[in-house]
């Protein structure tokens, strides 16, 4: 079973999970950036930066994540910053 | 002739029968390089040599030939779409699959049964009719039946009366057909093979120069050719693949799995499927039944598999059939599937002069293989892309243009 940490509830299966999709800049893109924004998403080989929402108590955060080895390196609270501790279980 | 057999059989130094050549060294320079050596790259290769004239063409393949989603996929050919543009491109491409065994030569296993996609919920049904329609406006053969008629097509399905999945009714789609599909890529690639294309098998791209608005050279592993025009049909790597030739495309990956069971006597002669459940069934000519479904919850370029979504398979085949339950799992796999916003192909031109694409596949690509093959080779022999491919341009995300088919892929294999 591969697990996920939530910042809130540690150590979790990573089916109570929900995928909320890339990190993206907080601002207000137009034209062609708009395009970008909404149709181009990041489809690296690498680690993405990604929301994510346990479902069970509604927790919504951000992990880090490899996206060919399913790694996931850390997951933190938007506001926790990136000295962030909270823990990288698979 | 019994005694030529024998003689025959006791010769040494038998030749081995090959349908596809071994690979060749690589030549300094070809008309066409493909890039992927899977169905759409081989039936490109194959119309460019048979229809155009085209005969020095490269194809390139990372690993073996058809060894990617084209031997991953769970092979179903249908045209039930929602926007004229898609039910127009797949009826075109189901009518090639029909006369394909014939056209090459090659038996495809092409087997023409129906698709039965179930409605368990009034907005399933609210679509199915709205498709349905659509369907029939641009001829194809489908039609919204109701749950007598369900019973009818396919006895075995669980009607789940009162229960949580009653079946409300269904899209009956008489067009669909499944077929055999490394026999598809294997037919294309021999007879394409016989006009002199060479196929490269263990190839891969490692980068590309490009000068102005053109491609000039594509680097290999085996080294460095030029290329007068460029396709790209590389699958799950079409993303990556681009890049190599500074082109951005609209793509995610996510893996999509699936499994089959261990032989069973044939019962199943249609392509079964639920919207609701995401649940794919269909019976292979060995007797297993092939069970599919959705892509994984979330980004990934891996064929790894999983637990939960294998469980999510199982318990959607065994809501539809019951009977399946002591029925043993014989081989389970995935693939990585490149997914576009709108869940409808990328074809055609690039912001570069002699480079082409077909990507953004998904988990659809499957039922276009003749039909992309044929239009781009069309396209690329005359420099102009035919008027069936120009809804699917890369430039309609800048127009905000889209075909939207998510409820014609993603939920309805």
């Amino acid at each position: 079973m591969k697990l996920m940490t939530c910042p809130m509830n540690g150590p979790r299966s990573i089916a109570e999970f929900q995928w909320l999709g890339a990190v993206q800049p907080d601002d207000d893109p137009q034209g062609g950036a708009l395009v970008e924004r909404l149709f181009f998403a990041p489809n690296l080989l690498g680690v993405l930066r990604e929301w994510w929402r346990h479902t069970p108590t509604n927790t919504v955060f951000i992990a880090e994540r490899h996206l060919t080895t399913n790694e996931i390196l850390r997951t933190y609270f938007h506001n926790a910053g990136t000295d962030s501790t909270a823990g990288a279980a698979q | 002739m019994p005694f030529n057999l024998l003689k025959y059989g006791l010769r040494s130094g038998h030749e081995p029968f090959r349908d596809i050549p071994a690979t060749p060294d690589l030549k300094a320079s070809y008309d066409v390089v493909i890039i992927g050596g899977g169905g759409h790259g081989l039936a490109a290769a194959y119309y460019l040599s048979h229809v155009h004239g085209i005969t020095n063409i490269a194809v390139l393949e990372k690993g073996y030939l058809a060894g990617g989603n084209t031997a991953r996929n769970t092979t179903t050919i249908r045209s039930n779409y929602l926007t004229p543009p898609s039910i127009a491109f797949y009826k075109e491409g189901v009518e090639l699959y029909e006369t394909l065994s014939q056209e090459l030569g090659f038996n495809i296993m092409f087997s023409q049964r129906g698709q039965l996609t179930l409605a368990h919920s009034d907005g399933a049904m609210r679509s199915f009719r709205l498709r349905a329609e659509m369907g029939k406006h641009m001829g194809t053969r489908i039609e919204v039946v109701d749950p007598k008629t369900v019973r009818e097509i396919c006895p075995q399905v669980h009607m789940d009366e009162g229960g949580r999945h009653e079946v409300l009714g269904g899209l009956w789609h008489e067009d669909a057909a499944t077929a055999r599909h490394d026999a598809v890529a294997w037919g294309y690639a021999k007879r394409a093979a016989e006009r002199g294309v060479e196929i490269h098998q263990r190839t891969e791209v490692t980068g590309m120069a490009v000068s102005g608005d053109r491609v000039t050279e594509i680097r290999t592993n085996r080294g460095t050719i030029r290329a007068g025009q460029v396709l790209q049909a590389a699958g799950g790597l079409n993303g990556q693949i681009a890049a190599l030739a500074g082109i951005a495309l609209p793509i995610r990956c996510f893996p999509l799995q699936a499994m089959v069971t261990q032989p069973l006597k044939p019962f199943l002669d249609i392509l079964l499927s639920s919207s609701d459940l995401h649940t794919y069934l269909v019976q292979s000519s060995r007797g297993e039944i092939v069970i599919g479904g959705g892509t994984d919850p979330y980004q990934l370029a891996s064929t790894r598999s999983t637990l939960p979504q294998k469980e999510a398979l199982a318990t959607g085949a065994l809501q539809l059939m019951p009977f399946l339950h002591n029925v043993k799992l014989l081989r389970q796999w995935a693939g990585i599937t490149d997914i576009t916003p709108d869940f409808s192909p990328i074809m055609g031109a690039s912001a570069l002069q002699n480079y082409w694409l077909d990507a953004g596949w998904g988990t659809w690509g499957f039922k276009a293989t003749a039909v992309a093959g044929k239009r781009l080779a069309e396209t690329i022999a005359t420099g102009r892309v035919p008027a069936i491919l120009q809804p699917f341009a890369l430039e309609r995300f800048d127009r905000f243009a889209l075909l939207n088919e998510m409820g014609a892929t993603a939920a309805g294999h």
